[in-house]
């Protein structure tokens, strides 16, 4: 992976670090911080609305769920360009993969929030605590695994940016050597067994995101019936790959925007193939699955759960796959971009379904709705997780370049941060 | 191009047909069934009064702050259903009974310490164990607060401590164990005065309920609820009417760890669908390298 082809050109994105939406989104950042920080002040009973019929909130159904299957575009493209060879998707790669970095690594800081004992979260890890009946425990060790995998996916890049260049000032500068060091082993040794890495990303990836489909299937008699299914976790599958192409277009056009780059139309639109076929094999296997279970007649029975689950099809799968199907919107970067946003709005939504929406507990008091310091750190969690991927994107060699922008870019001479 | 697609779909059946397909080869499960050592309490709410001194006594044997039992004589929280709080482990309800329409019954609600407890198999770290007496007993030292056992209590007991900043506990009935394991009886079964609260072998309580409801047909529902429920129960009650017209929830005799604990034993029967699926990459990346090299690098 670390070895570049002649028609990638990954660049650090030379543009000043705030911009006026930067700007912005730190300030919403912030205020997150300040909410997350505040929730260890004051704990869980003030911070947020739940209670004991409602133990789980957005911080499991957004910043947990949802998040996973959002870093989905890490294994599918690692599958897609790596695994299988598909050279004219390499461009792709490290995007996808500093995605799922960052993704998974603020899916863990979202959890620290919603664990009573967040200092306990090493538990899982010891050998005489681990508990093998527990599809929990197999989501959180594979994410462990899978994120420690993401990391050492990533170190190629910093060898590239930072090989023979580690120069940290004043102070630091003792640490200097011993970097330098580090990233020369990395080098030599990487490059011979990232596809070890790279194969065990796409397996842990395959084995989380269906468990994620199972852990509801534990209180079957709280679930509604659009939801519950033994073959959720297939369904999880199969949605979070629907989702990894679509997220790596949604943000590649945002970024291209924000970088004032050309968005890379012809391998965006040709990895728009794949999703109409993913989503349609999820669509038929949930239809097969609500008849089958004799659940389908649920979606006319006019409360939020049946009303929730038009949305989620229609927007998430049924339309998306009309409009990807049609050569001239995917040929379209506004078409491909407004397509993505809804599949990628349908599988948030089918994770908020399932953690909230489809869980009806005895004796509710109240439904839960989110309180503001829970929605505050949600979107604080969000916008940070942008703000350093701006961050990375100008530091490291990530994001490609095809090499008309690239001339038109020293053209004009902007000034980077970093030179 | 079709013919990878192809591939690339087929991989992706095969490899979930083999994480998912997997769960027809159940194995081993954590629960274990009644083999006679489980004790329990049979709850017989035509005998309850309704005096509330379990209430009181499970509040003097488990909890700090210790009330007083005048407390616990009020009439008027009957007006509402109640339900557990992390510093109450056992509430006593009403329920109406028209084979007594002058008197209202009652119906004492905890733990019912399930036979198959669905929050030990969703535990992520094993906080929650079933022991060998039949008590589902917490470790608070072990748990990282995820709450996965509220989600997952078909009877929604657990509670947590929210209110705790530092160290909140998952709170519940205890099946006084620290008592039972000396062979004392919980203290709420202790104190209570009528027959309500009996404690003995699950066995010979699931006897002494077929006797009662032989002896007096008319004044029990002739179902011992908990003997099958939900794979049975340690808690298992008597009621005068429909069990489901009181609060207690209407569940399968499934066991609720035998769905997930198949899915999860399907997926990784001695690891063999993960390292199948991972040959699997390894043999793909491997052969459309070989392709890619003979064809010349680029393939499309």
């Amino acid at each position: 992976m670390n070895k570049l082809k002649h028609h990638e050109h990954p660049e650090q994105m030379k543009v000043k670090y705030f911009s006026f939406g930067t700007k912005i989104l730190t300030v919403i950042a912030g205020l997150g911080m300040t909410a997350f920080i505040y929730r260890f002040f004051v704990g869980l009973d003030v911070a947020t609305n739940l209670d004991n019929q409602y133990p789980w909130g957005i911080w499991i159904a957004i910043d947990v769920a949802s998040g996973v299957a959002l870093a989905a575009g890490g294994f599918t493209t690692a599958a897609l360009a790596e695994i299988f060879h598909r050279e004219k998707y390499h461009s792709i790669i490290r995007p996808a993969l500093l995605t799922a970095m960052l993704g998974y690594t603020f899916v863990a800081i979202g959890l620290l929030a919603d664990l009573g004992r967040y200092y306990n979260i090493w538990h899982p890890m010891m050998p005489n605590m681990w508990s093998g009946n527990s599809v929990l425990f197999e989501v959180g060790i594979c994410v462990m695994i899978y994120l420690t995998v993401l990391y050492i996916e990533f170190l190629p890049i910093v060898v590239e940016r930072f090989k023979s260049k580690v120069n940290l000032p004043s102070l630091l500068a003792i640490l200097n050597k011993p970097i330098e060091l580090f990233l020369k082993i990395a080098d030599k040794t990487l490059g011979r067994v990232t596809f070890i890495f790279i194969i065990a990303g796409v397996v842990l990836s395959c084995l989380h995101q269906s468990s994620l489909g199972t852990l509801m299937v534990i209180a079957p008699t709280k679930m509604h019936p659009l939801w519950y299914s033994p073959w959720s976790p297939l369904l999880f599958l199969l949605s979070a790959i629907s989702v990894g192409f679509p997220m790596v277009i949604f943000e590649s056009i945002l970024a291209s925007r924000s970088f004032k780059i050309k968005p890379e139309k012809k391998v965006l639109s040709s990895i728009a193939k794949y999703t109409p076929i993913i989503l349609s094999v999820y669509f038929i296997i949930k239809v097969l699955d609500l008849i089958y279970r004799d659940a389908l007649h649920y979606i006319w029975e006019g409360s939020l759960s049946s009303y929730s689950f038009s949305v989620e099809m229609l927007i998430g799968v049924i339309i998306p796959t009309i409009m990807l199907l049609n050569n001239k919107i995917r040929n379209n970067i506004n078409g491909l971009f407004i397509a993505a946003s809804m599949v990628i709005f349908g599988v948030v939504l089918n994770r908020i379904n399932v953690y909230l929406v489809a869980y009806n507990p005895l004796y509710e008091i109240e439904t839960y709705f989110p309180s503001v310091i829970e929605i505050a750190v949600t979107i604080g969690l969000i916008s940070t997780l942008i703000l350093v991927y701006r961050f990375v994107v100008i530091v490291f060699p990530v994001i490609s370049i095809d090499g008309e922008t690239k001339k038109k870019m020293e053209n004009k001479n902007q000034f980077g941060i970093i030179k | 191009m079709e013919k990878k697609r192809r591939e690339f779909l087929k991989v992706i059946a095969a490899g979930t047909s083999g994480l998912i397909g997997g769960s027809a080869l159940a194995s081993e499960s954590s629960s274990k069934k009644d083999t006679g050592s489980y004790l329990g309490v049979l709850v017989d709410t035509v005998n309850c009064i309704g005096c509330r001194k379990c209430e009181w006594a499970c509040n003097q044997e488990n909890q700090e702050e210790k009330l007083e039992l005048a407390k616990f004589e009020s009439k008027e929280v009957f007006k509402t259903s109640r339900r557990m709080e992390s510093d109450k482990f056992t509430v006593v309800n009403s329920y109406d009974n028209p084979k007594a329409p002058e008197e209202k019954s009652f119906l004492k609600v905890q733990c019912m310490h399930c036979n198959e407890p669905a929050c030990v198999s969703a535990c992520i770290v094993g906080a929650l164990t079933k022991s060998e007496n039949g008590a589902v007993s917490y470790d608070a030292w072990k748990c990282i607060g995820c709450r996965y056992c509220i989600v997952a209590c078909p009877f929604q007991v657990p509670t947590y401590e929210y209110h705790d900043v530092l160290t909140p506990e998952v709170k519940k009935c205890t099946f006084c164990y620290h008592l039972i394991k000396e062979g004392k009886a919980p203290a709420c079964v202790e104190i209570c005065p009528e027959e309500a609260l009996t404690f003995g072998t699950r066995k010979d309580l699931i006897e002494l309920a077929y006797s009662r409801i032989k002896k007096s047909p008319d004044k029990y529902y002739p179902y011992i609820y908990g003997e099958k429920d939900i794979g049975g129960t340690s808690w298992m009650y008597l009621t005068g009417v429909n069990y489901n017209k009181t609060q207690l929830p209407e569940l399968p005799e499934r066991p609720i760890p035998e769905i997930t604990e198949s899915i999860q034993h399907g997926i990784f029967k001695s690891f063999i669908p993960p390292l199948a699926l991972y040959g699997l990459l390894g043999l793909i990346m491997y052969s459309t390298k070989e392709k890619e090299n003979s064809e010349g690098g680029e393939n499309e």
